[in-house]
């Protein structure tokens, strides 16, 4: 019997060994790698030099473009995806006949799965000089620039975050009880007032989990503000390339991951937070 | 709605569709449609420095991909015979490795990879008998780690989800009528399971195959295809990219349609 328990949590740990292998090694080990060195100095020649200072948290205002761009576009970005990926899910959910459901569910899917580069690229194309420009040009209106602009930013952000913003809504949607729409119906409420204080009510969960998972990858965002604002519009994504790849500063690029990682945590608890409070605490939840 | 939803669909699409449009260009610009062509696409595939990227593409997608579904459903399976407090300290690194940036991993693994080659080089060198020791470097090795963490992962979410839904009574039937649970596994947890295993594979190989931004921290000297076609975009938007873009995409999507084919089948066909 013994023999037969020991042999259970074996193979259970066997089965768990690779994968805690691959997590403490290329998860937790290169965190606290970047911990230390936010807390180092940089070595003349460009490496790390080994210390404890908090000199490279102090020399964060540096990049301040960087970060006031990520603040402002971030939030900004997430909001523009809601506000067009909102509708979309709730047709998918509620409105959208049966059998072209599952068709225009993987419709939105596919995007998400395909290259965020060649998507981005795709935009470039459409927005640069010889695209929607040179259209408009033979139209008679000229000397329009569209791309390297913030507003091109923003476009790439909503066209490259939408899936991800759409599924987390359709999912809390789908799961909505009808009935409830019924009984709101029922009790003499107005489709607004039922949509506000059931639909949209119920569907808060799965809003903040949209929200904040655009709002995390977008601080991390490289490729967009590169490709579509051109070295005028940059990130903190873009600060982090030339600090680790370009002007080698490890040790102050790693501070700037460091803040990058604790403000993903604050917008990640400030939205668990919010989806708890406004969705009530008597939500039940079924999965 | 109607309206809107359908606006919303061409607007993810369009231009997706402008890029394949234009890659069978026969002119250079993308005001104008010349003609049908597929002289860029000649281009593209006899280039060897693209056709060399796409080798290293695809070999580290296959590799870590692989290497995620095997990983990844053990470790699922594994999740399921541990306590409650052992699950979530789990289940909280498997969604720290998803939801991290990857700008953020490809820094961490950047800098943890160099200070760890830093130590094991020169220790590797006093243990080796010849003067031509091996060096540990960034390449190959570091890009396959890194996707692998993402998508080991992510396969073993895709098949946690469906282990929580698989029937246990199935199981216990099978355990009642005396088949040994090596049995019991190849005939019934594993059918059952199939599916989500080959769909966390397509998956992990897609992402490994168009991401970018990990790789580009820990690639070292190797490239892969998405960092050949970055530094080609800046260099200049040119039809070849289009035709690189449109192989890319046809690849992925397909590979996408074939992973939701195989998540929703229900039922083993045997």
């Amino acid at each position: 019997m013994r023999g037969n328990h020991l042999r259970k949590t074996l193979l259970t740990a066997l089965l768990l060994a690779p994968a805690t292998l691959w997590m403490v090694v290329f998860l937790v080990l290169p965190f606290v790698a970047i911990a230390v060195f936010s807390v180092g100095e940089r070595a003349p020649e460009g490496g790390y030099q080994a210390a404890f200072t908090l000199a490279q948290y102090a020399n964060l205002p540096a990049r301040a473009t960087a970060f006031w761009n990520t603040m402002v576009l971030a939030p900004a970005g997430a909001l523009a995806c809601l506000l067009v990926a909102y509708p979309v899910a709730y047709y998918l959910a509620l409105r959208a006949p049966e059998r072209w459901r599952l068709i225009l569910l993987a419709l939105v899917v596919i995007p998400f799965w395909t290259s965020l580069l060649m998507r981005t690229y795709a935009w470039m194309y459409v927005l640069g000089g010889r695209g929607i420009p040179a259209l408009l040009a033979y139209v008679g209106i000229e000397d329009i620039r569209l791309i390297n602009t913030p507003g091109a930013v923003l476009l790439g952000i909503v066209y490259g975050y939408l899936p991800l913003m759409i599924l987390p809504i359709y999912v809390s949607l789908e799961r909505l009880d009808r009935r409830l729409l019924e009984a709101s119906a029922d009790l003499g409420a107005t489709p607004v007032a039922t949509f506000l204080g059931v639909t949209l009510r119920l569907s808060l969960p799965g809003v903040m989990t949209g929200f904040s998972l655009v709002m995390i990858l977008l601080l991390g965002e490289y490729l967009i503000p590169t490709l579509l604002g051109g070295g005028k519009v940059f990130f903190i994504g873009n600060a982090l390339v030339d600090l680790f790849l370009q002007s080698r500063n490890w040790p102050f690029g790693s501070a700037i991951a460091i803040t990058l990682v604790l403000v993903s945590v604050v917008v990640l608890i400030a939205a668990n937070r919010i989806s708890t409070r406004l969705s009530g605490a008597r939500r039940v939840d079924l999965i | 709605m109607r309206a809107f939803v359908v606006a919303v669909f061409a607007f993810l699409y369009l231009p997706i569709g402008l890029v394949v449009l234009f890659s069978f260009n026969a002119g250079r610009h993308a005001s104008e449609f010349t003609g049908f062509s597929v002289q860029w696409y000649g281009k593209a595939l006899s280039n060897p420095f693209l056709v060399e990227a796409l080798k290293n593409s695809l070999f580290i997608a296959t590799t870590s991909a692989l290497l995620a579904a095997l990983c990844g459903t053990a470790a699922a399976l594994g999740l399921q015979r541990v306590g409650a407090r052992t699950r979530a300290v789990f289940d909280g690194l498997l969604g720290a490795a998803i939801v991290v940036p990857g700008v953020v991993i490809g820094i961490s693994t950047l800098v943890a990879l160099v200070q760890l080659f830093g130590v094991l080089n020169p220790f590797l060198a006093s243990l080796w008998p010849s003067d031509q020791p091996p060096r540990l470097a960034l390449g190959y090795g570091s890009i396959i780690a890194a996707h692998g963490l993402f998508s080991m992962a992510l396969v073993a979410m895709i098949v946690g989800t469906r282990l929580g839904s698989l029937d246990r009574n199935l199981v216990e039937a099978s355990s009642d009528l005396y088949a040994t649970p090596l049995t019991t596994f190849r005939s019934i947890v594993l059918p059952q399971i199939m599916p989500a295993v080959i769909a966390g594979f397509l998956l992990a190989f897609t992402f490994s195959f168009d991401d970018f931004i990990v790789a580009f921290f820990v690639a070292g000297a190797q490239t892969t295809l998405p960092i050949y076609v970055f530094a080609s975009i800046r260099r200049g938007v040119t039809p070849e990219i289009n035709a690189i873009a449109t192989i890319v995409l046809v690849a992925s999507v397909l590979l996408v349609v074939l992973a939701q084919w195989q998540l929703r089948q229900r039922k083993p066909s045997h």
